[in-house]
């Protein structure tokens, strides 16, 4: 199988600040290719160096196998790219939005409204309405039908769930899962952890490092320790008192929990004694399987003692 | 071609959707004509004088009678004392003091050299000027007046005298509206171009429409042209609506070929454009637009002669004023306008404007970058 996308040590520095280091990466045809990371972690200029919009410093990028660099003309007509900012005409209405990205990429909606069909219909009712009086999950759809309306081989959107609702967000991954079968290659980024699941393959990222590229499923397995959910009434305290240990290797709060890994992967009565020591009752332990912030976590945790030896 | 098409139909229905926008590209051009216009005058209807007559001779109270029938004057004090005349002028009471000393009437009748001084309000140095020149208009007729009453005494034989006629060409009547609209034209076709060019530009910048254009196969050539084309349109039909509205409420004549004046504004269109647009590269929103622009359009606008003559400005500014494309507006409509110039009368003018045209739309290309 070819790669769709092939990055070799990218690099990039806003004055003296180091946005991305030597990124290296490929993203197969026609999967569905993740990037998990906090917001600042180098995303947006990844994607902004992909859709030729920005030059790397270093490094070489190749999209379908033309240099970004020397073949941008010939790649912006492969490329659909939805930024993470609503970005259409906000005073055109939304078919005037959808036919002015199909003319400027010479083509018409008749042509390739069978790509589209699935998210448009849910906006087409609406069709004469100004795209800036859309609700937050009408805009993200047009946006999507924007970005796809001249039938890119590769659809690059940053963040295209911030600011979404559940259940749109839902909605959205289902309608790229199905853009799969018109061999899309999509590149997505989120900061929801819950997401990287549906992707087919992901690559964490943070503060423009690569912490680790693989299947979702893959990552999660790479997590090394057992890993204990604890809840208690008073999560902070609760929080403090686990930190305080001597044998806790980390605690990291999840919600309403506080999710735990040991020196020697296991806890013993003592851990009991020292909570109750510190006067926490109705604790609740359990053994839990690790998620890909989990992962995440503890990868970041390793990097930032790696550069602190 | 399709693209570029396609590009300046969507800017016409961004611009005429916004209603505030649309209903300002006719509105202002007729607000401004008809306040502008009227009241931007160099005409003085009325120097208010004070006169301190020493004298109290038949011939000074001839020349103050003189004064009295003139249009221009208006006598508003008359006094003894230099001091109170001076308080006239510090209080401005009166725009211009005349002395008439005390031995005037008698070296005028004796034939001797007779003084007289004047003393004028030069805070406004052109109005100053004027009314200076009209007083010393008033002066010497009443002096040679006197010099022909003196020569037929002596010498009862007529004597030969050059008379001067003076004809006002191009503009018979002075008219200052006449000289001075064509000018405000060339303002509105400027400030129309030049900002709402710009601002569209920025607008895409600060709403991020123009990073979703960037990743499209647009060219930078195409994308510029679209943001040109309208705005070029619309400078036209403002000009147009401008020139209708002198020709109804001011009678402007209009002396030489419409189709030329149209000729020259697209070119000069073309430069202002190139240049909002170019300085939109480099602003980031549109208060910095608006800053760098308004900076720009006062220089461009009080340096282009439109009050001022360009021949009376120093040597430096008038080299500036080649890299201005509001100086050769300014000239070529007035020309056209009032003087009924053909085309060969303001070639050179024409070919400096499209050069300055060419100059700064490629410099725009150049600056704007689809990749960072």
């Amino acid at each position: 199988m070819q790669s769709a996308i092939e990055s070799a040590g990218i690099t990039k520095k806003f004055g003296s600040n180091r946005v991305l280091n030597d990124i290296t990466f490929s993203v197969n045809e026609s999967e569905i290719f993740g990037f998990i990371g906090p917001d600042g972690a180098g995303k947006t200029t990844l994607f902004r160096i992909v859709t030729t919009l920005l030059l790397p410093d270093e490094g070489k990028m190749t999209v379908f196998g033309t240099d970004s660099l020397k073949g941008f003309r010939e790649l912006r007509k492969h490329i659909g790219y939805m930024p993470g900012r609503f970005s259409l005409y906000h005073d055109l209405t939304v078919e005037e939005n959808l036919k002015f990205y199909a003319t400027v990429f010479g083509t018409t909606i008749r042509e390739n409204y069978d790509l589209i069909s699935d998210i448009y219909s849910h906006i087409e009712p609406f069709k004469k309405r100004l795209a800036g009086q859309l609700s937050g999950g009408m805009k993200q759809k047009l946006a999507l039908s924007c970005a796809l309306i001249h039938k890119p081989k590769l659809l690059v959107l940053d963040e295209p769930t911030t600011g979404v609702d559940a259940v749109s967000r839902s909605e959205f991954w289902d309608m790229l899962k199905n853009l799969r079968k018109h061999d899309i290659t999509i590149l997505v980024s989120t900061p929801y952890m819950d997401e990287a699941m549906r992707c087919d393959r992901i690559a964490l990222i943070q503060n423009g490092s690569l912490l680790s590229v693989d299947k979702p499923r893959k990552i999660k397995e790479g997590f090394g320790k057992r890993l204990y959910r604890i809840m208690a009434p008073d999560k902070y305290r609760l929080l403090i008192s686990l930190r305080k240990y001597e044998l806790t290797d980390t605690a990291f709060p999840f919600g309403d929990s506080i999710h735990v890994t040991f020196r020697d992967d296991i806890y013993d009565q003592s851990l009991i004694n020292h909570l109750r020591s510190e006067g926490i009752a109705n604790v609740t332990i359990e053994e839990m399987e690790a998620g890909i912030e989990d992962r995440f976590l503890e990868l970041m945790e390793r990097k930032l003692d790696g550069e602190i030896e | 071609m399709r693209t570029i098409l396609y590009l300046i139909r969507k800017e016409f229905i961004q611009i005429f959707r916004n209603k505030f926008i649309g209903r300002a590209i006719f509105g202002v051009p007729i607000v401004q004509m008809l306040i502008l216009v009227p009241a931007v005058t160099f005409e003085i209807r009325e120097v208010r004088i004070c006169i301190i007559d020493q004298d109290m001779s038949t011939i000074s109270r001839s020349l103050i009678n003189r004064l009295e029938g003139s249009t221009f004057f208006r006598i508003t004090n008359t006094t003894f004392s230099e001091e109170e005349g001076n308080r006239l002028l510090l209080e401005d009471k009166c725009n211009l003091v005349l002395h008439i000393p005390e031995n005037f009437g008698r070296d005028a009748g004796l034939g001797k050299p007779a003084h007289l001084l004047a003393t004028v309000n030069a805070i406004n140095a052109s109005s100053a000027q004027l009314s200076w020149a009209y007083l010393n208009g008033v002066i010497r007729d009443f002096n040679s007046d006197l010099i022909m009453q003196n020569i037929n005494y002596v010498q009862p034989v007529q004597a030969s005298v050059i008379n001067i006629n003076n004809r006002y060409w191009y503009n018979e009547m002075l008219n200052y509206k006449f000289y001075m609209l064509p000018g405000i034209l060339g303002i509105l076709v400027t400030a129309i171009g030049f900002i709402l060019a710009g601002l569209n530009l920025v607008r895409e910048k600060e709403i991020g429409t123009i990073e979703q254009i960037n990743v499209t196969p647009v060219r930078k050539h195409q994308f510029i042209i679209a943001k040109m084309v309208p705005f070029l349109i619309i400078g036209l039909a403002d000009l147009t609506l401008g020139l209708v509205i002198g020709r109804i409420f001011f009678h402007i004549p209009f002396e030489g070929s419409i189709a030329l004046l149209f000729l020259s504004a697209s070119v000069f269109l073309v430069a202002v454009l190139g240049f909002a647009i170019f300085i939109s590269t480099f602003s980031g929103t549109q208060q910095q637009f608006m800053f760098i622009a308004f900076f720009c359009m006062i220089i461009f606008i009080l340096m282009s002669g439109i009050f001022t003559p360009l021949e009376s400005m120093p040597a430096w500014a008038q080299k500036i004023d080649l890299i201005n494309p509001v100086a050769y507006i300014m000239r070529i409509n007035r020309m056209v306008m009032l003087k009924g110039s053909t085309l060969s009368d303001i070639l050179r003018d024409i070919y400096s404007l499209a050069a300055i045209a060419v100059f700064f739309t490629a410099f725009a290309v150049r600056r704007y970058r689809k990749t960072a």
